[in-house]
């Protein structure tokens, strides 16, 4: 009897002890701070999408667990920084619109070098070891090593300001609520991507066949498809999102550094197996709970900030083993 | 495209061009050698079937045809032209059609999606076989935008056939369609079979010796990776001691 209505109502049941979780934290705080933090968890969550949806598809796609994955975020903050010191006078010009200009300047020059960056990795790297996953490990760590040297040639070994359009500084104030500009933005932009790449994995042939090769590429060749140029699409899509994620969280933090993306490299593989490989669904909702509860915690109980991520990971996998939307394997 | 006219062999009379040729084809998964020189022919106008026991080699032979297997030797002749060392596609693109023995089914994306991906061009003429393919398999019709994943077993196997023959193939391979399916399914896979040998050349491994007897015309025995025994069905049907000695097949569970 409870087996059935488990069985039958499990999401519904999900989805109301999530929202009871969620307002949990107001026992320890009061509405203001707990509505700025779930605007920062939200806007990290977007960030952390990002990353996370382009290693979820190659992951699930290619089964390659790509360690570079982190450093394509760092080079799309590096990249969108030189696009943004460059065109200094788009970004502190007072005029939302030069400010959304440059801003999408910064997105397509650092979808285009990272997503270059992207091909090549995958080419010269990643293709020799298809199917083995410690050679992944190894290749991939190797390419991380050299792609972060890189940075510290190209731009420079110490942390720089990543400078903050004019428009996107700054608060509203909301019934005496704060609300920081910058986070909606970056939860718009989120927004944006995952609606475009819905888009493009449902409604367009290129994103069936994608779809279809998460589950089985080996039939999908069989179908007289060349998984291959796939491949390297998708690892180069995949790239340029964390790319978009790197200078949104650039953006945030006001800052750009060489290693900057080992840190979030951890979460994103935290969320991809949170939501399920291969699963764009899946990644937004990992994203969200681990941009969530990491703000909450982080204002409550902040060394347990990275630890009840992780937590929630083991919750989720002992009761469903292949994440929350696994594409079907 | 080269075409060569075969001599009508002994051993298999009654048939005519050579679409397929296995010529001592080798293949290892891994470190174990399973095919260990498989040799035969598919002709025009004809099921061949392949049959024996588990284990055998029948769908790595298939496999291998299709490029998901390297061959470590031998050749495969698709009219004429050697295929062994060509990619999946490549191959799937002369005008072969594959039904693997897990069907293969993309179960996250709907019978709509699955032909759509399938459909290699979208001109009149994979229109108007799709609209065939559809008349043959009803239940497509049906359950078009259902998940191909909440399709029953039989079901999922029309998909599975239609997926392969929505394209223009001269050649098609499948991987034992009846397995895990209720007979009365069965009996429709047999109908269907029939229809689609009036277009291509099928390849079919079987183990369940009703449908292999129902549709073939000509048998290959595979077994320890080699063709041992080829003949007409008709023959093989009559031939008990054949039967048991290959197939396991007893009077009794006939």
């Amino acid at each position: 009897m409870a087996e059935t209505i488990i069985k039958r109502r499990g999401w519904e049941i999900a989805i109301a002890a999530t929202v009871v979780l969620y307002l949990l934290p107001l026992l320890g705080m009061d509405l203001k701070t707990y509505l700025t933090l779930t605007i920062a968890g939200l806007a990290m969550g977007m960030m952390l999408f990002l990353v996370s949806s382009g290693l979820s598809l190659i992951f699930g796609l290619m089964d390659v667990i790509n360690f570079a994955h982190g450093v394509c975020f760092a080079w799309g903050a590096y990249v969108a920084f030189s696009t943004f010191t460059y065109f200094d006078n788009l970004v502190q010009a007072n005029s939302i619109f030069l400010n959304l200009l440059v801003f999408f300047m910064a997105i397509v020059a650092a979808m285009v070098v990272v997503g270059i960056v992207g091909v090549i990795v995958e080419r010269v790297l990643v293709r020799r070891v298809y199917g083995s996953h410690l050679f992944q490990i190894l290749i991939t760590f190797g390419g991380m090593v050299v792609l972060t040297e890189l940075i510290r040639i190209v731009w420079s070994p110490n942390d720089e300001v990543m400078p903050v359009p004019m428009t996107f500084r700054g608060n509203w104030d909301l019934f005496d609520i704060i609300v920081l500009k910058y986070p909606i933005i970056a939860i718009a932009v989120g927004l944006l991507v995952f609606g475009v790449m819905q888009f493009v994995l449902k409604k367009t042939k290129v994103g069936k066949i994608v779809r279809a090769g998460v589950e089985d590429p080996d039939m999908v060749q069989a179908m007289g498809h060349n998984v291959f140029f796939f491949f390297t699409a998708v690892f180069a899509a995949g790239a340029g999102l964390a790319a978009v994620g790197g200078l949104a969280m650039a953006i945030f933090n006001q800052q750009v550094y060489p290693d900057m993306g080992d840190a979030y490299l951890i979460f994103a593989f935290i969320v991809v197996i949170i939501g399920g490989l291969g699963s764009i669904t899946g990644s937004l909702v990992g994203a969200l709970i681990v941009g969530l509860s990491y703000n909450y915690v982080a204002y409550l109980l902040p060394p347990l900030a990275v630890g009840v991520n992780i937590l929630i990971m083991v919750i989720i996998l002992l009761i469903r083993p292949t994440g929350l939307f696994a594409a079907g394997k | 495209m080269q075409r060569s006219r075969m001599h009508i062999s002994e051993e298999v009379p009654g048939v005519s061009d050579t679409i397929l040729k296995a010529e001592d084809v080798n293949t290892y998964i891994g470190q174990h050698h399973i095919l260990q020189g498989v040799s035969f022919d598919a002709k025009a106008d004809g099921v061949t079937v392949l049959i024996g026991r588990n284990g055998a080699g029948k769908s790595t032979t298939l496999k291998t045809i299709m490029g998901l297997l390297p061959a470590s030797k031998g050749k495969i002749l698709f009219r004429g032209k050697e295929i062994q060392t060509c990619k999946p596609y490549q191959i799937a693109r002369m005008g072969i059609g594959f039904v693997p023995e897990h069907m293969g089914i993309f179960t996250d994306l709907t019978v709509e999606e699955n032909m759509q991906v399938a459909m290699l061009n979208e001109d009149d003429s994979t229109a108007e076989r799709l609209e065939g393919v559809l008349t043959m398999f009803a239940a497509l019709k049906k359950f078009w935008h259902t998940k191909a994943g909440n399709l029953s077993g039989g079901q999922k196997q029309m998909l599975a056939i239609a997926r392969a023959i929505v394209n223009d193939i001269s050649l098609l391979l499948i991987d034992e369609p009846t397995k895990g399916l209720a007979p009365i399914i069965i009996n429709a896979l047999i109908d269907a079979i029939n229809q689609i040998k009036q277009h291509s050349v099928v390849v079919l491994v079987e183990q369940n010796f009703y449908m292999a007897s129902s549709v073939g015309d000509v048998f290959h025995i595979v077994d320890d990776g080699r063709v041992v025994h080829s003949g007409m069905m008709a023959d093989l049907v009559e031939n008990e001691e054949l039967q048991s000695k290959y197939l396991g097949i007893s009077k009794a569970a006939k």
